[in-house]
């Protein structure tokens, strides 16, 4: 049976488990080695029916270049603001009304009456403030450190289409409280996107669902907000991410790759 | 890139990366740091701005000035910048569209080995320009004037009704945001829409009405206004002359 064995850190001397004196050796197992023992069973178990132990030994334990900073956090962060969206998110979708002449009132509940109800609506509406900027952050490092040449060409590419699927993220958001300012700059935003050749008009006319700004327009941009785009953007961060683990990150650009001296010796 | 500087950085980059540390623990302890920033900094944000929630929506007025996201500013600010009507489709579509299709493509046309930011003065030019050019449209969009009120003098010449009318206008042309877009004597800004200073002596009334009607994109549709104050906009409007 295939058993896991996680690394201990190392500890120093004074920490060190001390080795059984002689006649001790057959002392009985105490309740954490109890519980140690359940949980390997349980991972063993697991792994036994998925072999997923050594693709998370590969996950976790792959070498980070030398010479990573923090500027290689901005990544991450972008994953965590998406995931403190996604989550919020769900919790407004359980008093949000996508309906012309509901929402506006859905919304006013939720920043008024239901419990931490503004609290979440705000985290949500700035979460969407950070998250874009922090996108944008982790371009600009990508982008000064030369990451997107080879091999990780198709991870830029990806990238890119992180940024538009965020902004496209705002874009529908900024609708779905309708009150004035809302539904006016909406309109601007679809008139815009209108005035584009030749799949412009098809464009806006999917948007709003029709001619004109009615009912379907807030129905629409609700789905497209909280299912279509959603979807594609957790899709396309889990292949962005698999792609970062397989190639690795890039090692700051000034850094020098020095084979180590005592390989350098031994060959001389 | 040739095959031989694809390889060299391949072997370069298995040097650095041996003499690395492993992911977990060293780089998921930056990244929960990080991420424990994030987290606070959205609930301060949360806490100490709020969502707030303006009047709802109206079709027939637009007592609010229509204005995006801050981080759209700059695309409603090239509207403004870039004004002939006949350039409005290269403003609202075509720079969005080719900055896109520039970030899209740039691992193709950059195709240099070199990495490091001080070797590569052409990208990070353009970078530095287009940082610079977003966050001046940026500020220029949050600084555009929104004044909610035309102030000018009724002309003498009128009548008392006709007078009337015309205030009556001026309140639904303050109250309708036309000012984001327009420029009306000294007020509102001058963009993204043509002044409406004298649009009285460019255009008969029925032009203006059927403008207002079934505008030109960017330019949104004031069919719903309700017809009595539609009629005081279109005489106050084909007064300016
Ligand atoms: C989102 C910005 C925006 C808003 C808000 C807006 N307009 Fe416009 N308007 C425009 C643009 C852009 C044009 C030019 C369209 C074109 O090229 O045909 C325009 C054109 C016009 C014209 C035709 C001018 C001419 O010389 O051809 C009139 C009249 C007009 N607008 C009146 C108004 C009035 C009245 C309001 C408020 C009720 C208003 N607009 C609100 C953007 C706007
Ligand atoms: C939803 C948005 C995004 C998420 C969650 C995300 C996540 C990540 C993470 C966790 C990494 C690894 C470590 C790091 O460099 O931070 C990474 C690397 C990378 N990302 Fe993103 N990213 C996003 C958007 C983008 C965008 C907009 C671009 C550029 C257009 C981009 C291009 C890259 C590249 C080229 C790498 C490889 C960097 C290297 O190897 O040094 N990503 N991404």
């Amino acid at each position: 049976m295939p058993r896991i064995k996680l690394p201990t850190p190392p500890r120093p001397s004074a920490l060190q488990p001390k080795p059984p004196r002689p006649g001790e050796e057959d002392k009985k197992a105490g309740p954490l080695d109890v519980a140690a023992e359940g949980g390997i069973r349980a991972v063993d178990w697991i792994d036994e029916r998925t072999s997923l132990s050594s693709a998370t030994r590969w996950l976790l334990f792959r070498k980070v270049p030398k010479g990573t900073n923090w500027f290689y956090t901005l990544g991450s962060a972008s994953l965590i603001a998406f995931v403190s969206q996604a989550t919020t998110g769900v919790f407004l979708a359980m008093y949000y009304d996508p309906s012309a002449n509901h929402a506006y009132e859905s919304v006013r509940y939720i920043t008024n009456e239901a419990f931490l109800g503004a609290f979440v609506r705000g985290m949500h509406k700035w979460g969407s403030s950070v998250m874009v900027v922090l996108v944008f952050l982790h371009m600009a490092r990508t982008f000064v450190f030369g990451a997107y040449k080879y091999p990780r060409e198709l991870n830029w590419i990806i990238g890119v289409v992180l940024l538009i699927l965020t902004m496209a993220m705002s874009f529908t958001g900024y609708l779905l409280p309708f009150d004035q300012r809302s539904y006016w700059a909406t309109i601007v935003g679809v008139n815009i996107n209108g005035s584009g050749p030749i799949i412009g008009p098809f464009l806006s006319d999917f948007l709003r669902g029709g001619p004109d700004f009615g009912a379907t327009t807030l129905s629409r941009f609700y789905a497209i907000h909280m299912l279509l785009i959603p979807g594609l953007l957790a899709a396309l961060i889990g292949a962005h991410l698999y792609l970062v683990a397989k190639l690795g990150t890039t090692a700051p650009p000034w850094m020098k790759a020095e084979a180590d001296p005592e390989l350098t010796k031994a060959t001389a | 890139m040739k095959q031989a500087e694809k390889e060299q950085y391949l072997r370069e980059y298995a040097i650095l990366k041996s003499q690395g540390k492993p992911f977990f623990p060293y780089a998921v302890a930056k990244d929960s740091a990080m991420a424990v920033v994030v987290m606070l900094v959205i609930i301060a944000l949360s806490l100490v701005l709020g969502a707030e929630l303006g009047p709802k929506a109206d079709p027939t007025t637009t007592t609010y000035v229509p204005r995006p996201e801050w981080y759209f500013f700059f695309l409603f600010e090239l509207l403004r910048v870039i004004k002939p009507p006949i350039l409005t489709p290269l403003a609202t579509v075509g720079v969005p569209t080719l900055a896109m299709v520039l970030l899209l493509t740039l691992p193709f046309y950059d195709r240099s080995a070199e990495r490091r930011p001080e070797r590569r003065p052409v990208a990070m030019a353009a970078m530095i320009l287009t940082v610079a050019a977003m966050a001046f449209l940026t500020y220029q969009g949050a600084n555009a004037g929104s004044p909610n009120s035309v102030d000018m003098p009724t002309p003498t010449s009128l009548s008392p009704t006709q007078a009337a009318v015309f205030n009556q206008g001026k309140l639904v042309t303050a109250q309708s945001g036309c000012l984001a877009c327009h420029k009306i004597g000294d007020n509102g800004n001058d963009g993204p829409g043509p002044p409406l200073t004298n649009v009285g002596a460019r255009l008969p009334a029925q032009a203006i009405e059927r403008t207002l009607q079934n505008p030109t994109a960017p330019m949104p549709s004031f069919a719903n206004l309700p017809p009595q104050k539609l009629s005081a906009l279109v005489a106050f409007l084909s007064q300016l002359k």
